[in-house]
């Protein structure tokens, strides 16, 4: 019989606003390691909010235990605010590149089609190598790496996730709250209390 | 030049002077009201001590013997008198000794602020003489942390040292700050105090639907029931908890941290949760049809199996702390908010009841419990000693008015289920961690944080050899500690679980212990040892009326066990009385 638990696991993308503090990202990669969950993808940015950083971090793994750590990563000091969102909920992007030998590339056309099919585009030229780069879902820049593997691909490299929410409206509007003393009731708000579905009702 | 009745308010005005980061760290614990302070000097930190010299007549500094034994007298000192714990140490073996009293004032919420010394910012990662990344080390086990390296920044970071330690679910902070730092002089522009970080939200706006969702629940309950945690007492709502308890009538158990915020002997107070918990709480747990906690945490110890706790109830959890709720168990309604103020919105809209019945059940469950474990072990009819009589006696010389500071053990577990507690914070354990070591360093903190409170470290023989060095410190300060170690020669919950689950496989747990009331007496502190019965009140009468610290050894029965005992793994309508 099939574990329900790793049945409901799945991709989560978690994004977190932070200040910009050394030691951040050991607090919250300790959230994950203590748990013994394996982070998939994690990459930090400054936001759109001057000294805000945003970091998003990608794993796979049930919704109940995403909540908890979302939880927890929102709980420590130096962190405003996190969400969580599957994939369906975020638009989300990852960068990679190939390096390939340049005589190969350049004797077969078929490779540039190719190259044009998968959206990739050249990013350096060298007499000995050529390197190409591609941005998407992590299936289609997959998909290159097949279609480069006969031509001799000499190395590969993937960036970190990077992801923005579809529904949300930011963070922007909220920010202004948390500079103030009083915050507001509306900011305040847990985001994982409130949307709970299962609160009694009479 | 400060005087000694300086208030804490004028060192919080502006005034512009150059000063060493060493003094800016003195004065902003001024500012907070200090004036008590734990610690050990060292190289990284000499700056600090050098310039608490001059600081003498404003800050009372506490000489331990082990950083280890300062950082639990701060928690003792906090625990006791409800106010911010402050340690001092130096890098590197000082800064890595105070580990396990962070770990544990992380799980059991004590509000601290250590500061210690690191070297020149100029060494750092050079692996430089005594540096450690404590910053790094420290990280799981502090509420926050952070380096100095330059001296201007201090008056802002203890600020928010301060204010981090004490708001919200409190907690340990550490700063660290290099040599450099302490020495720099910079310009002093006063001291401002924090109360607000824009990325902390240590408290929610509590909200009503919620409030009225949980007084609706709690109003249609047959059978409610109340679990409170030491979110209470970390609240100041002792009357609040009080006045919501006796409208709605509802009987209420305690967490071994929650201890003394109901006095003992409230009637709707129905003892003590968890593995050696009382029977009635631990049983009707498993039939409450409303289950409401209190700033508490579900924690293991108190659940049991997770999966077969309080499945039939509907779960109303008040705390402060979000990542609580829903943590261990789900909660129907989440009252998320600091106690002190959800507790009198609950109690306005909950009906006055009394549950007589519901009630009864307890009192049915405590007539059994008495019967099978409790009357013989507060009165034994065998000729050995028991930990609940010596207990039981002390509670009738004390009438519930002293601060008991337990270790961590058999002893904990006696001293807190037997123990008479009539006001707040006077139960001090290690709740969380079951640091052993403890108790001594804690109660000489908490007499230094409650000064007219009766202080007794019940402590059994394993614990007290682990930190017995602070003898030196109760011997240089002249504090008075009452020190009762339960002698069983055995590392004894060890022992009973070998007992009961690797049959008797006794493995390293016969523990040989010195002649402690000699040991006492190399430190000047008188001291008894009782063997008999006879001897044991006007022992305990002799210890309570000396003029400061008293050892007194009491040998009690090898091998009893601590019953009622939920079995790990085990539910916790399985709990044993045998």
């Amino acid at each position: 019989m099939s574990d329900p638990q790793i049945i409901d696991r799945q991709e989560y993308n978690i994004t977190a606003y932070t200040e910009n503090q050394i030691g951040l990202l050991n607090r919250i990669a300790i959230i994950f390691s203590r748990r013994k969950i394996n982070i998939e993808s994690l990459n930090t940015s400054p936001s759109e909010i001057d000294g805000i950083h945003r970091f998003n971090i990608v794993i796979h793994e049930t919704e109940e235990v995403v909540r908890k750590i979302a939880k927890q990563i929102e709980k420590q000091v130096e962190v405003l605010k996190v969400y969580y969102n599957t994939n369906q909920e975020v638009i989300w992007q990852e960068m990679a590149l190939y390096k390939v030998p340049t005589d190969v590339i350049a004797e077969k056309a078929s490779v540039e089609r190719l190259l044009r099919e998968n959206g990739a585009r050249a990013v350096v030229i060298r007499k000995d190598y050529t390197v190409f780069e591609t941005t998407g879902h992590r299936e289609e820049t997959d998909a290159l790496i097949k279609v480069l593997q006969p031509y001799g691909l000499i190395e590969f490299v993937r960036s970190a996730r990077i992801a923005i929410i579809k529904h949300s409206d930011g963070f922007n509007r909220k920010l202004r709250e948390f500079e103030r003393t009083e915050p507001s009731s509306e900011v305040i708000e847990n985001e994982y209390l409130n949307s709970r579905d299962k609160v009694f009702t009479m | 030049m400060l005087t000694k009745e300086q208030p804490a308010q004028a060192l919080r005005e502006q005034v512009t002077t150059t000063i060493s980061g060493a003094e800016a760290t003195l004065r902003a614990l001024l500012a907070e009201d200090v004036d008590t302070i734990f610690g050990y000097p060292g190289g990284a930190i000499i700056p600090i001590y050098d310039a608490l010299y001059d600081f003498k007549e404003q800050l009372n500094h506490v000489l331990v013997r082990h950083e280890q034994g300062g950082i639990h007298a701060a928690q003792g000192f906090a625990r006791a008198s409800g106010r911010v714990g402050v340690v001092f140490a130096t890098s590197g073996p000082g800064a890595t000794n105070l580990v396990t009293g962070l770990a544990d004032a992380l799980i059991d919420s004590t509000p601290l602020v250590c500061i210690t010394g690191q070297v020149f910012a100029h060494l750092l990662g050079t692996d430089a003489f005594q540096e450690t990344d404590i910053l790094n080390i420290t990280t799981p086990i502090t509420k926050w942390n952070y380096q100095i390296t330059n001296a201007e920044e201090i008056p802002e970071v203890l600020a928010k040292a301060f204010y981090i330690a004490r708001s919200g679910r409190p907690g340990p902070v550490l700063i660290d700050i290099t040599k450099n730092a302490q020495q720099q002089k910079f310009e002093y522009n006063g001291y401002t105090p924090c109360n607000h970080i824009r990325s902390y939200r240590p408290k929610p706006i509590v909200r009503p639907e919620y409030i009225e969702q949980a007084a609706a629940l709690i109003n249609q309950a047959q059978r409610p029931f109340v679990l409170w945690g030491q979110g209470v007492i970390l609240g100041k709502a002792e009357q609040e908890f009080k006045e919501f308890i006796e409208k709605s009538g509802i009987p209420a158990a305690w967490t071994i941290l929650g201890a003394g915020a109901l006095p003992t002997d409230h009637p709707l107070n129905v003892g003590m949760l968890g593995m050696h918990g009382n029977y009635g709480p631990n049983v009707l747990t498993n039939e409450c049809d409303v289950l409401i906690a209190i700033g508490m945490r579900f924690d293991d110890r108190v659940t049991g199996r997770l999966d077969k706790y309080a499945k039939q109830a509907k779960v109303v959890h008040l705390d402060i702390d979000p990542t609580e709720i829903d943590k261990n168990v789900a909660a129907t309604v989440p009252v998320w908010g600091d106690c002190k103020e959800t507790l009198p919105l609950l109690t306005q809209l909950v009906d006055n009841k009394t549950h007589a019945e519901w009630r009864q059940r307890f009192e049915d469950y405590q007539t059994q419990e008495v019967a099978a474990v409790i009357q013989e072990e507060l009165f034994p009819t065998s000729e050995e000693l028991t930990m609940g009589e010596v207990i039981q006696q002390l509670n009738e010389l004390t009438q519930g008015e002293a601060i008991v500071v337990t270790d961590v053990g058999q002893h904990q577990m006696v001293a807190c289920r037997y123990a008479r507690f009539n006001r707040s914070r006077s139960n001090i354990t290690s709740g969380g961690l079951g640091t052993m070591g403890f108790a001594l360093p804690a109660a000489i903190g908490a007499k230094f944080g409650a000064p007219s409170s009766t202080v007794v470290a019940v402590i059994g023989d394993g614990g007290f050899q682990m930190t017995i060095q602070e003898l030196g410190t109760i011997m240089q300060t002249g504090v008075d500690v009452k020190i009762m170690i339960l002698n069983n020669q055995f590392l004894g919950m060890v022992r009973q679980w070998q007992e009961l689950f690797n049959d008797r496989r006794y493995s390293f747990v016969n523990i040989a212990s010195p002649d402690y009331v000699t040991v006492a007496s190399g430190y000047g502190i008188a001291g008894k040892r009782v063997t008999e019965r006879g001897e044991l009140q006007t022992a305990l009468q002799e210890m309570l009326a000396h003029p400061g610290s008293f050892l007194l050894e009491v040998m009690v029965t090898k091998e009893n066990n601590i019953f009622p005992m939920v079995p790990q793994g085990c539910s916790v309508s399985e709990i044993r009385l045998r």
